[in-house]
């Protein structure tokens, strides 16, 4: 029984102090913010996706090959 | 009564769940709050007795509240004396809501609830939110969104069917 117990409030603990947070909709200001869009950058992220096929032999599955070896 | 401290625990869990997940949002039915009562910045109509009241939440960042606010200032335009509209901004800042009214200007009441207690009361879903009010202070239709010429014509046809 206290194996039982110190595991729910071990549970409810990992769960109360996991830093989710419920937003409401009225707070939503800076998450609409243009900051943080993720493509707000379209040349930024060209770029960072070229290096990336370019350098990494793990890529693939995107819309241009490359095998890691830097001559793309 | 011997109850387990299991049993005790899962009891205070399952109330604790139930407070937290409560909350009282306005709906249909419900008397208006005395909005005198909150501590907005702006100035309020001196008496909303008799009138129908749109109460409008909304934030410079929401881009639906840009597209309802020509509609409501038409509204308020077409209805003169006999329909309220006011307008609360939830905007962090006052500057985010003057910027916003610069491009956007109105000819109805704007109001900013700077503490965010009067929205976090009415606890609208979505951002706009606009409660049509009747004459009694009581909520009798509710608008979640603002859906550009469809939200309009329901606009219309509820306050003409509270002013008949």
């Amino acid at each position: 029984m206290k194996t039982k117990l110190l595991f729910l409030l071990a549970s409810v603990a990992l769960l109360s102090g996991s830093g989710c947070a419920n937003v409401k909709p009225w707070q939503r200001g800076t998450m609409a913010d243009y900051t943080m869009q993720p493509d707000r950058d379209p040349l930024g992220t060209a770029q960072s996706e070229h290096i990336w096929f370019s350098r990494e032999q793990a890529n693939g599955g995107g819309s241009v090959g490359g095998g890691g070896c830097g001559c793309n | 009564m011997n109850t387990s401290p299991l049993k005790k625990f899962a009891l205070a869990l399952l109330l604790a769940g139930i407070f937290s997940t409560a909350h009282a949002a306005l709906k249909v039915g419900d008397t208006l709050p005395d909005l005198a009562s909150y501590k907005l910045e702006g100035k309020l109509p001196d008496s909303l007795k008799g009138k129908i009241v749109i109460l409008d939440f909304w934030a410079s960042w929401c881009l639906p509240c840009a597209e309802s606010f020509p509609v409501m200032d038409e509204l308020q335009k077409k209805y003169g004396d006999r329909l309220v509209i006011i307008a609360v901004n939830v905007d962090e800042t006052a500057a985010k809501k003057d910027l916003f009214l610069k491009k956007h200007p109105v000819a109805f009441t704007i109001v900013r609830d700077a503490e965010q207690k009067l929205v976090a009361d009415i606890s609208p879903e979505t951002m706009p939110t606009s409660f049509v009010v009747d004459g009694d202070g009581k909520v009798r239709f509710l608008h979640n969104g603002f859906h550009g010429a469809e939200t309009r014509k329901q606009y219309v046809s509820e306050i003409e069917s509270l002013l008949k």
